[in-house]
């Protein structure tokens, strides 16, 4: 277990590490490419998309292929990008931030990431085997039930796999926050990323089942002849809506929330102030998540609930402005004075307040049931989305990216090549978005493959294709910046940024335990309290002993593997059922083999721990 | 001395348990009775044909009854430190009842 000998890896043992690995570390790196590599897949559909809308009557792409881009594009970017990659963030910092060695249960967190994995390549592989899902995102029945070609059945056995996953990630992330936290970490020290994590970790537990029904109600109705979304039988289409935005609601806030956090790490630690109003900022989170559950049926007012109900939940809609205001407010007291340093992670967190803000904004308008019969299903809406889940997702996972990349590569990123990623992406985004709130309101319907000449849409939609290849050359100036800091490959120390919280307080990037002896936390901003009360260092908690480690496993892989290849042979069926019959062999035979082999893991000596230094950041 | 002081300390220790204990198995068997006088009383509701819009809503009372007697008394939830097993379930609860709620009210009415 010495460092030395990973030195000289070959890519082969490179390669088993990762796919056997059950450290959250590399977990952590292992939805990171995940995610990238799909965030890029799904901007490349975002750039078709634009082209195909730069001139009106365009016939770049051909309108079934528009909306397999169109469908695909939502899809991936939802499930596949931004999830893993906020996925990428807690796996990296979370257990660092409570002072935890590992998740709770490490062989189920590669579990999920595997499940991920299988589902978002089961998804992608219907491009080349006639057709991708062709009904948008949503996949609303009847249009979800009568789509002809296996594309629909594509996106709802590839969910349904990388859905299992996401809600055992969930799962995970709540049993470690309530079990694994070092000692003094008590909630209320808990740092904000952390708490809006967990918080999100609920929702998933309580949201993503109803996904995982409606994706089975779908799938049989598609592939076994069930009649649940279909009238003349007794069925509803309706329940379809409903059930993938009880879903789908709490999913925005899934993904807002962890942003939410990292923002409010950023902010501190580069206003040299600790953040205002932390008990109010995780009140907040707390009603943000409550209410979420209660406003489903907003993205549904036009289907005929009827006054009450449209009123009902266009008033638990608006009050989500509540805590979100209260959100904004603490981080502009936070700055408010402050030392503030211009870092890139705090630049993309100043200009995620004013775009969040005018998405929230837009999103109080279309609360407002009467006049939501107007905006419902025109470029306002595709507007509102993209600058709440852009400009809030999205820049907050880059401004987390950034600002974590020290601790979990060891080195820093260039920040003038940060600068200039912020900048061609923030530019390129209000040109590509704010536009579309005005092509909306001129009557511009979503999805729809192309448009006619002479309406004045022409001009805006110009514009908007220009904005898309700022944003997709911003995207490149980030991934040059990537392989140049790491081909580079220069060593920062563990707390390059001067930061607040416990992960700054051990090596960039951590040893494989963590932390040599658990922290003993003394209140919330835990390495600030011993930088300005102690020596800088954090306290431990414990004497030095024994670490007790989990075994890797190749079982997580061969798990999701078998659902992989049993999602063709269900898809397919006739010859193709000897397929489901492999997969569900080799995943119940894993199960089995996991559920009867004793696997106890390892322990790291005393002796072997006091060879490696102090285990703090210097 | 040392030893001493333990030792009365463990059988205070020991008096507190026993007696903790037996409350518990008080706890325990008053609520099987009950749990077995709900099922006799849902029964013979059933058996005298009491009218369905009478019977139906008692049912449903007692067997709710039922369940939190369970948790409480038979899975430890009265017990100290299981707060957050009692915060997921009834946000979980509240979930379901919410959706179950809307979907009948809007939808199936």
């Amino acid at each position: 277990m010495s460092t030395t000998a990973n030195q000289k890896a070959g890519i082969g043992s490179v390669l088993w590490d990762y796919l056997t690995t059950v450290d959250h570390k590399k977990i952590a790196i292992l939805y990171l490419i995940g995610g990238m590599f799909f965030f890029l897949v799904g901007g490349l559909q975002a750039m078709l998309i634009r082209i195909q809308l730069i001139v009106p009557e365009n016939e770049f792409l051909s309108a079934q292929f528009y909306n397999e881009v169109l469908t695909m594009h939502g899809t991936t970017m939802i499930f596949l990008a931004a999830m893993p990659l906020l996925f990428a963030l807690m796996n990296a910092v979370l257990p660092l931030q409570i002072g935890a060695r590992d998740v709770a249960f490490p062989f189920v967190n590669a579990l999920g990431f595997w499940l991920f994995f299988f589902g978002g390549i089961f998804l992608n592989i219907s491009w080349f085997t006639g057709g991708a899902p062709d009904a948008g995102w949503t996949a609303y029945a009847p249009l979800s039930v009568f789509s002809e070609g296996h594309g629909v059945d594509y996106y709802s056995i590839g969910l349904q796999i990388a859905g299992f996953g996401t809600l055992m990630a969930g799962i995970n992330f709540l049993v470690t926050v309530i079990n694994m936290r070092a000692p003094g970490m008590t909630y209320m020290r808990m740092p904000l990323f952390t708490w809006t994590s967990f918080i999100a970790s609920v929702l998933i537990l309580f949201a993503f089942p109803a996904l995982t029904v409606g994706l089975f109600l779908l799938t049989f109705d598609r592939l076994f002849g069930a009649n649940f979304f279909n009238p003349d039988m007794g069925g509803n289409a309706i329940i379809w809506e409903h059930l993938f935005w009880i879903f789908g609601h709490p999913e925005v806030y899934i993904l807002i929330l962890p942003a939410f956090g990292v923002f409010s790490e950023v902010i501190p630690a580069f206003a040299k102030k600790r953040l205002f109003g932390y008990s109010s900022m995780v009140f907040a989170t707390i009603l943000i998540a409550f209410l979420g559950f209660m406003v489903w049926a907003h993205h549904m007012f036009t289907v005929g609930l009827g006054p009450i109900a449209n009123s009902i939940f266009a008033v638990a809609t608006m009050a989500i402005a509540v805590p979100t205001g209260i959100k904004i407010f603490n981080w502009l007291f936070t700055l408010w004075g402050g030392q503030i340093r211009m870092t890139s992670p705090m630049v993309f967190a100043l200009g995620f307040i004013p775009t969040f803000t005018i998405g929230g904004m837009t999103g109080v308008m279309l609360a407002s049931a009467a006049a939501d019969f107007q905006y419902h299903d025109s470029y306002f809406v595709v507007a509102h989305f993209h600058y709440v889940i852009v400009g809030g997702v999205v820049l907050g996972i880059f401004a987390g990216l950034i600002y974590w990349w020290p601790k979990m590569f060891g080195t820093l990123l260039n920040e003038k090549l940060n600068h200039w990623f912020f900048w061609l992406f923030f530019i390129g985004f209000h040109l590509t978005f704010f536009l579309q709130h005005f092509l909306g309101l001129m009557g511009m319907p979503r999805r729809y493959w192309t448009y006619l000449e002479g309406q004045n849409l022409d001009l805006f939609n110009l514009i908007s294709t220009i904005g898309a290849f700022f944003m997709a050359v911003g995207t490149l100036v980030f991934l040059y910046n990537v392989v140049k800091t790491q081909m580079k490959g220069e060593k920062v120390s563990g707390d390059p940024w001067d930061a607040r919280t416990l992960e700054w307080s051990i090596p960039s990037p951590p040893p494989f335990y963590n932390f040599k002896q658990e922290p003993l936390v003394r209140g919330l901003d835990p390495l600030w309290i011993e930088k300005m009360q102690g020596n800088g260092k954090i306290q431990p908690a414990e004497p030095l002993g024994d670490i007790h480690m989990p075994n890797r496993s190749l079982t997580p892989f061969m798990i999701s593997l078998g659902l992989f290849i049993a999602g063709f042979g269900i898809m397919y069926q006739g010859g193709m059922w000897v397929l489901a019959g492999i997969g569900f062999a080799t995943t119940l035979g894993s199960m089995l083999y996991r559920s009867l082999k004793d696997d106890i893991g390892y322990h790291v000596h005393k002796e072997e721990l006091e060879e490696e230094g102090d285990g703090s950041n210097g | 001395m040392a030893d001493h002081t333990n030792s009365v300390e463990n059988s205070e220790k020991h008096e507190f348990y026993k007696k903790k204990h037996r409350e518990q198995m008080k706890h325990q068997v008053v609520t099987f009775v009950m749990m077995i006088a709900f099922t006799l009383i849902a029964f013979g509701l059933v058996i005298a044909e009491v009218s369905a819009m009478f019977t139906i809503p008692i049912i449903l009372v007692l067997a709710a009854v039922q369940v939190l007697f369970q948790l409480y008394y038979f899975m430890h939830m009265n017990e100290e430190g299981h707060q957050w097993p009692a915060v997921m379930i009834y946000s979980g609860i509240f979930a379901a009842v919410l959706t179950i709620l809307a979907l009948t009210t809007i939808t199936w009415w």
